[in-house]
Protein backbone atom coordinates (compact mmCIF):
# COMPACT_ATOMS: atom_id res chain seq x y z
CA UNK A 1 0.00 0.00 0.00
CA UNK A 2 2.63 2.59 1.00
CA UNK A 3 4.21 1.92 -1.93
CA UNK A 4 1.58 2.41 -4.27
CA UNK A 5 1.26 5.88 -2.51
CA UNK A 6 4.75 6.77 -2.90
CA UNK A 7 3.86 6.63 -6.83
CA UNK A 8 0.90 8.28 -6.18
CA UNK A 9 2.97 11.22 -4.45
CA UNK A 10 5.54 10.93 -7.02
CA UNK A 11 3.03 11.62 -10.23
CA UNK A 12 1.43 14.37 -8.10
CA UNK A 13 4.77 15.91 -7.86
CA UNK A 14 5.34 15.75 -11.75
CA UNK A 15 2.02 17.00 -12.71
CA UNK A 16 2.52 20.07 -10.67
CA UNK A 17 6.17 20.23 -12.50
CA UNK A 18 4.96 19.86 -15.88
CA UNK A 19 1.43 21.50 -14.98
CA UNK A 20 3.22 25.17 -14.30
CA UNK A 21 5.22 24.76 -16.92
CA UNK A 22 2.42 24.46 -19.39
CA UNK A 23 1.09 26.72 -17.77
CA UNK A 24 3.49 29.54 -19.17
CA UNK A 25 2.72 28.85 -22.35
CA UNK A 26 -0.44 30.79 -23.88
CA UNK A 27 -1.32 27.70 -25.84
CA UNK A 28 -1.21 24.87 -23.17
CA UNK A 29 -1.95 26.74 -20.66
CA UNK A 30 -5.62 25.16 -19.90
CA UNK A 31 -4.42 22.29 -20.65
CA UNK A 32 -1.71 22.19 -17.83
CA UNK A 33 -3.70 23.35 -15.34
CA UNK A 34 -6.03 20.43 -16.35
CA UNK A 35 -2.91 17.92 -15.96
CA UNK A 36 -1.78 19.71 -12.17
CA UNK A 37 -5.46 19.43 -10.70
CA UNK A 38 -5.37 15.60 -12.12
CA UNK A 39 -2.14 15.01 -9.99
CA UNK A 40 -3.57 16.78 -7.39
CA UNK A 41 -6.61 14.85 -6.80
CA UNK A 42 -4.28 11.52 -7.63
CA UNK A 43 -2.50 12.51 -4.67
CA UNK A 44 -5.69 13.22 -2.22
CA UNK A 45 -7.30 10.12 -3.35
CA UNK A 46 -4.36 8.07 -2.37
CA UNK A 47 -3.47 10.05 0.79
CA UNK A 48 -7.06 8.86 1.72
CA UNK A 49 -6.87 5.21 1.49
CA UNK A 50 -3.40 4.31 1.44
CA UNK A 51 -1.85 6.27 3.91
CA UNK A 52 -0.33 4.81 7.00
CA UNK A 53 1.36 6.04 10.21
CA UNK A 54 4.78 5.43 10.09
CA UNK A 55 5.48 4.58 13.51
CA UNK A 56 2.11 2.48 14.48
CA UNK A 57 0.99 1.36 11.18
CA UNK A 58 -2.02 2.10 11.19
CA UNK A 59 -4.50 4.11 8.39
CA UNK A 60 -5.93 7.00 8.64
CA UNK A 61 -10.13 7.38 10.40
CA UNK A 62 -12.64 9.54 11.01
CA UNK A 63 -13.64 9.36 7.24
CA UNK A 64 -16.88 10.56 7.64
CA UNK A 65 -15.38 14.23 8.77
CA UNK A 66 -12.73 13.97 6.29
CA UNK A 67 -15.21 13.46 3.21
CA UNK A 68 -17.98 15.89 4.50
CA UNK A 69 -15.10 18.37 4.59
CA UNK A 70 -14.00 17.48 1.14
CA UNK A 71 -17.34 17.66 0.05
CA UNK A 72 -18.12 21.27 1.54
CA UNK A 73 -15.11 22.37 0.75
CA UNK A 74 -15.55 21.57 -3.39
CA UNK A 75 -19.22 22.36 -3.31
CA UNK A 76 -18.47 26.09 -1.92
CA UNK A 77 -15.23 26.02 -3.58
CA UNK A 78 -17.01 25.55 -6.81
CA UNK A 79 -19.54 27.59 -6.58
CA UNK A 80 -17.94 30.77 -6.06
CA UNK A 81 -15.53 30.51 -8.51
CA UNK A 82 -17.99 29.76 -11.01
CA UNK A 83 -20.22 32.86 -9.73
CA UNK A 84 -17.45 35.43 -9.15
CA UNK A 85 -17.57 38.07 -12.03
CA UNK A 86 -14.48 37.91 -14.21
CA UNK A 87 -13.58 41.86 -12.90
CA UNK A 88 -13.73 40.17 -9.44
CA UNK A 89 -10.79 37.04 -10.20
CA UNK A 90 -7.85 38.99 -8.54
CA UNK A 91 -10.08 39.14 -5.53
CA UNK A 92 -10.82 35.35 -5.17
CA UNK A 93 -7.41 34.40 -5.87
CA UNK A 94 -6.29 36.31 -3.12
CA UNK A 95 -9.10 34.72 -0.88
CA UNK A 96 -8.30 31.13 -1.91
CA UNK A 97 -4.66 32.04 -1.48
CA UNK A 98 -5.65 32.71 2.53
CA UNK A 99 -7.55 29.86 2.73
CA UNK A 100 -4.65 27.87 1.97
CA UNK A 101 -3.01 29.97 4.11
CA UNK A 102 -4.79 29.39 7.09
CA UNK A 103 -5.15 25.53 6.72
CA UNK A 104 -1.07 25.19 6.96
CA UNK A 105 -1.78 27.43 9.81
CA UNK A 106 -4.13 24.96 11.64
CA UNK A 107 -1.96 22.14 10.15
CA UNK A 108 0.89 23.59 12.75
CA UNK A 109 -1.59 24.35 15.89
CA UNK A 110 -2.79 20.74 15.74
CA UNK A 111 0.50 19.38 15.33
CA UNK A 112 1.89 21.49 18.25
CA UNK A 113 -1.07 20.77 20.36
CA UNK A 114 0.07 16.74 19.90
CA UNK A 115 3.63 17.81 20.25
CA UNK A 116 3.36 19.55 23.43
CA UNK A 117 1.39 17.01 24.73
CA UNK A 118 2.72 13.87 23.84
CA UNK A 119 6.39 14.18 23.69
CA UNK A 120 6.64 16.00 26.46
CA UNK A 121 4.12 14.36 29.21
CA UNK A 122 6.08 11.01 28.19
CA UNK A 123 9.33 12.72 29.04
CA UNK A 124 10.93 12.32 25.06
CA UNK A 125 13.24 14.53 23.25
CA UNK A 126 12.04 17.48 21.24
CA UNK A 127 12.64 17.23 17.69
CA UNK A 128 13.71 20.59 17.12
CA UNK A 129 13.44 19.93 12.99
CA UNK A 130 9.55 18.85 13.66
CA UNK A 131 9.08 22.02 15.98
CA UNK A 132 10.99 24.51 13.08
CA UNK A 133 8.73 23.38 10.71
CA UNK A 134 5.79 23.72 13.10
CA UNK A 135 6.50 27.36 14.35
CA UNK A 136 7.44 28.31 10.06
CA UNK A 137 4.20 26.73 9.03
CA UNK A 138 2.28 29.07 11.66
CA UNK A 139 3.88 31.83 11.70
CA UNK A 140 3.96 31.99 7.59
CA UNK A 141 0.90 30.42 6.73
CA UNK A 142 -1.14 33.36 9.73
CA UNK A 143 0.95 35.87 8.03
CA UNK A 144 -0.76 34.75 4.85
CA UNK A 145 -3.67 34.66 5.61
CA UNK A 146 -4.41 37.87 7.15
CA UNK A 147 -2.90 39.62 4.53
CA UNK A 148 -4.69 37.88 2.05
CA UNK A 149 -7.70 38.59 3.67
CA UNK A 150 -6.49 42.54 3.71
CA UNK A 151 -5.63 42.37 0.18
CA UNK A 152 -9.59 40.52 -0.65
CA UNK A 153 -11.01 43.27 1.01
CA UNK A 154 -9.23 46.43 -0.37
CA UNK A 155 -10.00 44.55 -3.58
CA UNK A 156 -13.42 44.65 -3.41
CA UNK A 157 -13.50 48.10 -2.21
CA UNK A 158 -13.92 47.12 2.10
CA UNK A 159 -10.81 48.35 3.12
CA UNK A 160 -9.34 51.56 2.62
CA UNK A 161 -5.41 52.29 2.38
CA UNK A 162 -4.40 52.94 5.83
CA UNK A 163 -0.81 54.43 6.26
CA UNK A 164 0.85 55.60 9.96
CA UNK A 165 4.01 57.12 10.25
CA UNK A 166 6.72 54.49 11.73
CA UNK A 167 4.91 51.61 10.32
CA UNK A 168 8.11 49.93 8.83
CA UNK A 169 9.54 50.07 12.27
CA UNK A 170 6.37 48.36 13.85
CA UNK A 171 6.66 45.55 11.38
CA UNK A 172 10.23 45.03 11.52
CA UNK A 173 9.74 45.03 15.57
CA UNK A 174 6.74 42.64 14.93
CA UNK A 175 9.21 40.48 13.26
CA UNK A 176 11.71 40.34 15.86
CA UNK A 177 8.59 39.55 18.71
CA UNK A 178 8.17 36.77 16.63
CA UNK A 179 11.22 35.59 16.05
CA UNK A 180 12.31 36.03 19.34
CA UNK A 181 9.21 33.86 21.03
CA UNK A 182 9.75 30.91 17.93
CA UNK A 183 13.75 31.06 19.23
CA UNK A 184 12.95 30.97 23.01
CA UNK A 185 10.13 28.20 22.51
CA UNK A 186 12.28 26.18 20.49
CA UNK A 187 15.19 25.68 23.21
CA UNK A 188 12.71 25.63 25.88
CA UNK A 189 10.02 23.84 25.60
CA UNK A 190 7.82 22.57 28.47
CA UNK A 191 4.45 22.24 28.93
CA UNK A 192 4.23 25.35 31.05
CA UNK A 193 5.49 27.72 28.14
CA UNK A 194 3.54 25.98 25.50
CA UNK A 195 1.14 29.10 25.77
CA UNK A 196 3.78 31.07 24.18
CA UNK A 197 2.98 29.48 20.63
CA UNK A 198 -0.77 30.71 20.41
CA UNK A 199 0.90 34.10 21.30
CA UNK A 200 3.25 33.76 17.97
CA UNK A 201 0.15 32.93 16.07
CA UNK A 202 -1.84 35.92 17.27
CA UNK A 203 1.34 38.12 16.39
CA UNK A 204 1.67 36.93 13.17
CA UNK A 205 -1.96 37.37 12.34
CA UNK A 206 -1.27 40.99 13.40
CA UNK A 207 1.53 41.00 10.82
CA UNK A 208 -0.42 40.18 8.05
CA UNK A 209 -2.68 42.64 8.33
CA UNK A 210 -0.27 45.55 9.40
CA UNK A 211 2.10 44.20 5.91
CA UNK A 212 -0.41 44.83 3.35
CA UNK A 213 -2.46 47.64 5.36
CA UNK A 214 -0.61 50.43 3.71
CA UNK A 215 0.39 49.07 0.25
CA UNK A 216 -1.93 50.86 -2.61
CA UNK A 217 -4.84 49.47 -4.21
CA UNK A 218 -2.80 48.88 -7.64
CA UNK A 219 -0.10 47.58 -5.80
CA UNK A 220 -2.49 44.83 -4.81
CA UNK A 221 -1.51 42.06 -7.51
CA UNK A 222 2.33 41.96 -6.19
CA UNK A 223 1.44 41.69 -2.75
CA UNK A 224 -0.94 38.82 -3.82
CA UNK A 225 1.31 37.03 -5.77
CA UNK A 226 3.94 37.13 -2.77
CA UNK A 227 1.69 35.98 -0.09
CA UNK A 228 1.01 33.22 -2.84
CA UNK A 229 4.30 31.86 -2.41
CA UNK A 230 4.37 32.41 1.44
CA UNK A 231 1.67 30.04 1.14
CA UNK A 232 3.58 27.57 -0.88
CA UNK A 233 6.14 27.83 1.72
CA UNK A 234 3.98 27.03 4.71
CA UNK A 235 3.03 24.19 2.53
CA UNK A 236 6.45 23.10 2.15
CA UNK A 237 6.63 23.35 5.95
CA UNK A 238 3.80 20.62 6.28
CA UNK A 239 5.76 18.56 3.92
CA UNK A 240 8.46 18.55 5.99
CA UNK A 241 6.46 18.01 9.35
CA UNK A 242 4.78 14.42 7.53
CA UNK A 243 8.31 13.68 5.49
CA UNK A 244 5.49 14.33 2.59
CA UNK A 245 7.08 14.90 -0.48
CA UNK A 246 4.12 16.01 -2.77
CA UNK A 247 3.44 18.71 -0.18
CA UNK A 248 7.23 19.45 -0.07
CA UNK A 249 7.54 19.86 -3.87
CA UNK A 250 4.50 21.29 -4.78
CA UNK A 251 5.11 23.80 -1.99
CA UNK A 252 8.73 24.72 -2.87
CA UNK A 253 7.98 25.25 -6.48
CA UNK A 254 4.84 27.26 -5.87
CA UNK A 255 7.41 29.35 -3.35
CA UNK A 256 9.76 29.61 -6.09
CA UNK A 257 7.50 30.26 -9.24
CA UNK A 258 5.86 32.71 -6.96
CA UNK A 259 8.76 35.07 -6.25
CA UNK A 260 9.82 35.18 -9.48
CA UNK A 261 6.29 35.92 -10.35
CA UNK A 262 6.20 38.44 -8.33
CA UNK A 263 9.31 39.91 -9.53
CA UNK A 264 8.55 40.26 -12.99
CA UNK A 265 4.96 41.66 -12.13
CA UNK A 266 7.21 44.04 -11.14
CA UNK A 267 9.31 44.54 -14.10
CA UNK A 268 6.06 45.23 -16.05
CA UNK A 269 5.55 47.72 -13.91
CA UNK A 270 8.83 48.75 -13.89
CA UNK A 271 8.76 49.48 -10.07
CA UNK A 272 11.53 47.46 -7.68
CA UNK A 273 9.99 44.60 -5.11
CA UNK A 274 10.80 47.28 -2.44
CA UNK A 275 9.33 50.18 -3.61
CA UNK A 276 5.82 48.13 -3.56
CA UNK A 277 6.15 46.78 -0.30
CA UNK A 278 7.60 50.05 1.66
CA UNK A 279 4.64 51.92 -0.22
CA UNK A 280 6.24 54.96 -2.11
CA UNK A 281 2.74 55.11 -3.90
CA UNK A 282 0.45 54.18 -1.52
CA UNK A 283 2.18 55.85 1.59
CA UNK A 284 1.35 59.05 0.38
CA UNK A 285 4.29 60.11 -0.48
CA UNK A 286 2.65 63.06 -2.91
CA UNK A 287 5.30 64.87 -3.88
CA UNK A 288 4.73 68.59 -4.02
CA UNK A 289 2.35 68.19 -7.02
CA UNK A 290 -0.89 69.71 -5.24
CA UNK A 291 0.75 73.25 -5.82
CA UNK A 292 1.44 72.39 -9.32
CA UNK A 293 -1.11 74.56 -10.92
CA UNK A 294 -3.16 72.52 -13.54
CA UNK A 295 -4.40 73.94 -16.59
CA UNK A 296 -8.58 73.58 -17.53
CA UNK A 297 -9.79 70.87 -19.66
CA UNK A 298 -12.17 70.61 -21.93
CA UNK A 299 -15.65 68.53 -22.26
CA UNK A 300 -17.01 66.81 -25.51
CA UNK A 301 -20.47 66.24 -26.12
CA UNK A 302 -21.58 62.61 -26.40
CA UNK A 303 -22.81 63.57 -30.15
CA UNK A 304 -19.68 65.54 -30.89
CA UNK A 305 -17.60 61.91 -29.63
CA UNK A 306 -19.99 60.17 -31.38
CA UNK A 307 -19.57 61.98 -34.76
CA UNK A 308 -15.93 62.00 -34.45
CA UNK A 309 -15.47 58.63 -34.21
CA UNK A 310 -17.90 57.57 -36.80
CA UNK A 311 -16.17 59.57 -39.63
CA UNK A 312 -12.17 58.70 -38.47
CA UNK A 313 -10.40 55.76 -40.35
CA UNK A 314 -9.02 54.63 -37.35
CA UNK A 315 -9.96 54.10 -33.88
CA UNK A 316 -7.79 52.39 -31.03
CA UNK A 317 -9.61 51.74 -27.59
CA UNK A 318 -7.52 51.96 -24.46
CA UNK A 319 -9.22 50.21 -21.83
CA UNK A 320 -8.33 50.31 -18.40
CA UNK A 321 -9.46 49.69 -14.70
CA UNK A 322 -12.34 51.79 -15.21
CA UNK A 323 -13.98 49.68 -17.83
CA UNK A 324 -13.29 46.57 -15.23
CA UNK A 325 -15.35 48.05 -12.91
CA UNK A 326 -18.30 49.28 -14.78
CA UNK A 327 -18.30 45.91 -16.37
CA UNK A 328 -18.54 47.29 -19.72
CA UNK A 329 -16.28 45.23 -22.40
CA UNK A 330 -19.78 43.80 -23.48
CA UNK A 331 -20.94 47.01 -24.82
CA UNK A 332 -17.23 48.16 -25.61
CA UNK A 333 -17.48 45.15 -28.26
CA UNK A 334 -20.88 46.39 -29.35
CA UNK A 335 -19.28 49.93 -30.04
CA UNK A 336 -16.32 48.22 -32.32
CA UNK A 337 -18.88 46.30 -34.03
CA UNK A 338 -20.71 49.28 -35.05
CA UNK A 339 -17.57 51.09 -36.00
CA UNK A 340 -16.47 48.30 -37.78
CA UNK A 341 -20.06 48.37 -39.61
CA UNK A 342 -19.24 52.25 -40.63
CA UNK A 343 -16.12 50.99 -42.26
CA UNK A 344 -13.76 52.33 -39.25
CA UNK A 345 -10.27 50.27 -38.11
CA UNK A 346 -11.17 49.21 -34.55
CA UNK A 347 -7.82 47.74 -32.55
CA UNK A 348 -7.47 47.37 -28.82
CA UNK A 349 -4.14 49.02 -26.77
CA UNK A 350 -3.32 46.87 -24.16
CA UNK A 351 -1.13 47.77 -21.47
CA UNK A 352 0.66 44.69 -19.67
CA UNK A 353 -0.70 46.10 -16.14
CA UNK A 354 -4.12 47.80 -17.22
CA UNK A 355 -7.02 46.97 -14.74
CA UNK A 356 -5.95 45.35 -11.39
CA UNK A 357 -3.65 42.80 -12.73
CA UNK A 358 -1.31 41.89 -15.59
CA UNK A 359 -3.55 40.38 -18.28
CA UNK A 360 -6.53 41.66 -16.49
CA UNK A 361 -7.38 43.02 -19.88
CA UNK A 362 -7.22 40.57 -22.27
CA UNK A 363 -9.16 37.97 -19.96
CA UNK A 364 -11.68 40.65 -19.49
CA UNK A 365 -11.95 41.06 -23.62
CA UNK A 366 -11.89 38.05 -24.38
CA UNK A 367 -15.14 37.18 -22.23
CA UNK A 368 -16.88 39.61 -24.60
CA UNK A 369 -15.61 37.98 -27.85
CA UNK A 370 -13.60 40.52 -28.75
CA UNK A 371 -11.54 38.66 -31.41
CA UNK A 372 -7.56 38.01 -30.68
CA UNK A 373 -5.92 39.72 -33.37
CA UNK A 374 -7.76 43.41 -32.47
CA UNK A 375 -5.59 43.51 -28.68
CA UNK A 376 -2.41 44.77 -29.80
CA UNK A 377 0.25 44.68 -27.03
CA UNK A 378 1.93 48.01 -25.88
CA UNK A 379 4.84 48.28 -28.67
CA UNK A 380 2.64 47.39 -31.25
CA UNK A 381 0.50 49.83 -30.18
CA UNK A 382 3.00 52.51 -29.61
CA UNK A 383 3.72 52.30 -33.18
CA UNK A 384 0.26 52.85 -34.50
CA UNK A 385 -1.27 55.75 -32.66
CA UNK A 386 0.49 58.30 -34.70
CA UNK A 387 -1.66 56.56 -37.42
CA UNK A 388 -4.36 56.99 -35.44
CA UNK A 389 -7.31 59.10 -35.22
CA UNK A 390 -9.00 58.94 -32.34
CA UNK A 391 -8.02 57.30 -29.20
CA UNK A 392 -10.93 56.35 -26.86
CA UNK A 393 -9.39 55.82 -23.32
CA UNK A 394 -11.80 54.23 -20.81
CA UNK A 395 -11.09 54.44 -17.42
CA UNK A 396 -7.32 53.95 -17.89
CA UNK A 397 -4.80 56.55 -16.07
CA UNK A 398 -1.66 55.85 -14.96
CA UNK A 399 -0.90 53.95 -17.85
CA UNK A 400 -1.17 56.42 -20.35
CA UNK A 401 0.20 59.24 -18.16
CA UNK A 402 3.07 60.98 -20.27
CA UNK A 403 4.61 61.78 -16.85
CA UNK A 404 5.74 58.45 -17.16
CA UNK A 405 8.33 59.59 -20.13
CA UNK A 406 8.96 63.67 -19.68
CA UNK A 407 8.90 64.04 -15.44
CA UNK A 408 11.75 62.45 -13.05
CA UNK A 409 9.96 63.54 -10.21
CA UNK A 410 6.65 61.47 -11.05
CA UNK A 411 6.46 58.26 -8.79
CA UNK A 412 5.73 56.69 -12.03
CA UNK A 413 8.89 57.89 -14.37
CA UNK A 414 10.53 55.05 -16.09
CA UNK A 415 7.19 52.75 -16.20
CA UNK A 416 6.44 52.27 -19.72
CA UNK A 417 3.54 54.13 -21.45
CA UNK A 418 0.77 53.68 -24.01
CA UNK A 419 1.93 57.05 -26.10
CA UNK A 420 -1.32 58.13 -27.16
CA UNK A 421 -0.87 61.81 -27.86
CA UNK A 422 0.73 60.74 -30.65
CA UNK A 423 -2.84 60.36 -32.18
CA UNK A 424 -4.60 63.02 -33.79
CA UNK A 425 -7.59 63.00 -31.04
CA UNK A 426 -7.57 61.14 -27.29
CA UNK A 427 -11.13 60.87 -25.40
CA UNK A 428 -11.29 60.03 -22.36
CA UNK A 429 -13.81 58.52 -20.39
CA UNK A 430 -13.75 58.53 -16.95
CA UNK A 431 -16.12 59.10 -13.85
CA UNK A 432 -14.11 62.36 -12.42
CA UNK A 433 -11.24 64.25 -12.74
CA UNK A 434 -9.78 62.22 -9.31
CA UNK A 435 -6.06 61.03 -10.08
CA UNK A 436 -5.71 57.60 -11.03
CA UNK A 437 -4.31 54.40 -8.05
CA UNK A 438 -0.37 56.13 -8.36
CA UNK A 439 -2.72 59.29 -6.94
CA UNK A 440 -0.98 61.79 -8.91
CA UNK A 441 -2.35 64.43 -12.22
CA UNK A 442 -2.38 63.34 -15.51
CA UNK A 443 -1.37 66.08 -17.77
CA UNK A 444 -2.46 64.21 -20.52
CA UNK A 445 -5.78 65.27 -19.65
CA UNK A 446 -5.08 68.64 -19.85
CA UNK A 447 -3.44 68.94 -23.49
CA UNK A 448 -5.01 70.66 -26.34
CA UNK A 449 -6.00 67.02 -28.59
CA UNK A 450 -7.41 65.81 -24.79
CA UNK A 451 -11.28 65.82 -24.53
CA UNK A 452 -12.67 64.28 -21.55
CA UNK A 453 -16.05 62.34 -21.44
CA UNK A 454 -17.31 61.97 -18.25
CA UNK A 455 -19.70 59.10 -16.76
CA UNK A 456 -19.72 55.55 -15.98
CA UNK A 457 -17.48 53.62 -18.77
CA UNK A 458 -21.01 51.23 -19.38
CA UNK A 459 -23.48 54.05 -19.30
CA UNK A 460 -21.37 56.33 -20.96
CA UNK A 461 -20.79 53.43 -24.00
CA UNK A 462 -24.01 52.94 -24.05
CA UNK A 463 -25.51 56.40 -25.04
CA UNK A 464 -22.41 56.25 -26.99
CA UNK A 465 -23.22 53.89 -29.43
CA UNK A 466 -27.32 55.24 -29.67
CA UNK A 467 -25.11 58.10 -30.80
CA UNK A 468 -23.32 56.54 -33.39
CA UNK A 469 -26.81 54.47 -34.54
CA UNK A 470 -27.65 57.62 -35.24
CA UNK A 471 -24.50 59.32 -37.17
CA UNK B 1 26.50 24.24 16.49
CA UNK B 2 27.14 20.09 16.20
CA UNK B 3 23.16 19.92 16.83
CA UNK B 4 22.56 22.40 13.26
CA UNK B 5 25.21 20.50 11.42
CA UNK B 6 23.43 16.80 12.65
CA UNK B 7 19.82 18.41 11.55
CA UNK B 8 21.45 18.77 8.39
CA UNK B 9 22.99 15.53 7.78
CA UNK B 10 19.67 13.99 9.28
CA UNK B 11 17.48 15.52 6.54
CA UNK B 12 20.02 15.99 3.57
CA UNK B 13 17.83 14.43 1.31
CA UNK B 14 14.46 16.52 1.66
CA UNK B 15 17.41 19.90 1.79
CA UNK B 16 18.16 18.64 -1.82
CA UNK B 17 15.10 18.20 -3.29
CA UNK B 18 14.29 22.16 -1.63
CA UNK B 19 17.21 23.62 -3.33
CA UNK B 20 16.19 21.88 -6.27
CA UNK B 21 12.54 22.71 -6.52
CA UNK B 22 13.60 26.34 -5.78
CA UNK B 23 15.67 26.19 -9.48
CA UNK B 24 13.25 24.55 -11.02
CA UNK B 25 10.34 26.62 -10.07
CA UNK B 26 11.97 29.64 -11.20
CA UNK B 27 13.42 27.87 -14.17
CA UNK B 28 9.76 26.55 -15.69
CA UNK B 29 7.91 29.94 -15.59
CA UNK B 30 11.26 31.39 -16.59
CA UNK B 31 9.58 32.94 -20.13
CA UNK B 32 5.92 33.40 -19.09
CA UNK B 33 4.40 36.27 -21.45
CA UNK B 34 2.75 38.84 -19.14
CA UNK B 35 -0.44 38.03 -19.98
CA UNK B 36 -0.68 34.65 -18.60
CA UNK B 37 0.65 36.40 -15.27
CA UNK B 38 -2.80 36.18 -13.57
CA UNK B 39 -3.81 32.84 -14.78
CA UNK B 40 -0.33 31.27 -13.84
CA UNK B 41 -0.54 32.99 -10.50
CA UNK B 42 -3.63 31.59 -9.98
CA UNK B 43 -2.50 28.27 -10.92
CA UNK B 44 -0.03 28.33 -8.60
CA UNK B 45 -2.29 29.24 -6.19
CA UNK B 46 -4.36 26.22 -6.78
CA UNK B 47 -1.18 23.97 -6.58
CA UNK B 48 0.02 25.11 -2.98
CA UNK B 49 -3.30 23.60 -1.92
CA UNK B 50 -1.25 20.39 -2.04
CA UNK B 51 -1.76 21.68 2.03
CA UNK B 52 -4.96 19.77 1.90
CA UNK B 53 -3.02 16.56 2.33
CA UNK B 54 -1.50 17.84 5.43
CA UNK B 55 -5.18 18.38 6.66
CA UNK B 56 -6.69 15.32 5.68
CA UNK B 57 -3.70 13.06 7.81
CA UNK B 58 -4.08 15.73 10.41
CA UNK B 59 -7.67 14.71 10.83
CA UNK B 60 -7.51 11.07 10.00
CA UNK B 61 -4.68 10.76 12.93
CA UNK B 62 -6.77 12.92 15.93
CA UNK B 63 -8.43 10.68 18.47
CA UNK B 64 -12.25 10.57 18.63
CA UNK B 65 -12.11 12.31 21.58
CA UNK B 66 -10.00 14.92 21.08
CA UNK B 67 -12.64 17.54 19.98
CA UNK B 68 -10.33 20.58 19.59
CA UNK B 69 -8.54 18.75 16.92
CA UNK B 70 -11.43 17.42 15.15
CA UNK B 71 -12.80 20.75 14.52
CA UNK B 72 -10.08 22.19 13.68
CA UNK B 73 -8.80 19.49 11.22
CA UNK B 74 -12.15 19.50 9.52
CA UNK B 75 -11.63 23.63 9.43
CA UNK B 76 -8.62 22.84 8.20
CA UNK B 77 -9.49 20.39 4.89
CA UNK B 78 -12.26 22.81 3.95
CA UNK B 79 -9.95 25.43 3.75
CA UNK B 80 -7.64 23.31 2.08
CA UNK B 81 -10.41 21.77 -0.36
CA UNK B 82 -11.53 25.65 -1.15
CA UNK B 83 -8.19 26.24 -1.99
CA UNK B 84 -7.71 23.31 -4.25
CA UNK B 85 -10.86 23.73 -6.09
CA UNK B 86 -11.91 26.92 -6.20
CA UNK B 87 -7.97 27.47 -7.40
CA UNK B 88 -8.17 25.05 -10.31
CA UNK B 89 -11.76 25.93 -11.38
CA UNK B 90 -10.71 29.95 -11.17
CA UNK B 91 -7.92 29.30 -13.21
CA UNK B 92 -9.70 27.21 -15.63
CA UNK B 93 -12.27 29.92 -16.15
CA UNK B 94 -9.62 32.81 -17.02
CA UNK B 95 -7.87 30.48 -19.32
CA UNK B 96 -11.28 29.08 -21.06
CA UNK B 97 -11.42 32.59 -22.13
CA UNK B 98 -8.23 32.53 -23.80
CA UNK B 99 -8.46 29.52 -25.81
CA UNK B 100 -12.05 31.11 -27.32
CA UNK B 101 -9.92 33.69 -28.39
CA UNK B 102 -7.24 31.73 -29.92
CA UNK B 103 -9.62 29.92 -32.35
CA UNK B 104 -11.04 33.19 -33.83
Amino acid sequence: MENILTICYLIGSVTFIIGLKMLSHPAKARKGNLVAAAGMSIAILGTIFLYEDKEEGKKLGNYIWIFSGLIIGTVVGTLIAKKVKMTAMPQMVSLFNGMGGACAALISVIEFQHLSQHTLEHGGAVHHGLLISIFLGAIIGSISFAGSMIAWGKLNGNIKDYAYGGQQITNVGLMVVILGIAAYLLFTLTPENAFWFYIIFGVSLLYGVLFVMPIGGADMPVVISLLNSFTGVAAACGGFLYDNKVMLTGGILVGAAGTLLTILMCNAMNRSLKNVLLGSFGGGTKQGEGSKEQGSYKEISLSDAATIMAYSTKVMIVPGYGLAVAQAQHTCHELEKLLEEKGVEVKYAIHPVAGRMPGHMNVLLAEADVSYDKLLEMEEANEEFKNTDVVLILGANDVVNPAAKNDPSSPIYGMPILEVEQAKTVIVNKRSMKPGYAGIENDLFFQPKTSMLFGDAKATLQKLVAEIKNV
Amino acid sequence: MEKILNLITEHQQILYIVILMIFLGIEVIGKVPSVLHTPLMSGANAIHGVVIIGAIIVMGKAESDNYMALILGFLAVILGTLNVVGGFVVTDRMLEMFKKKTKG
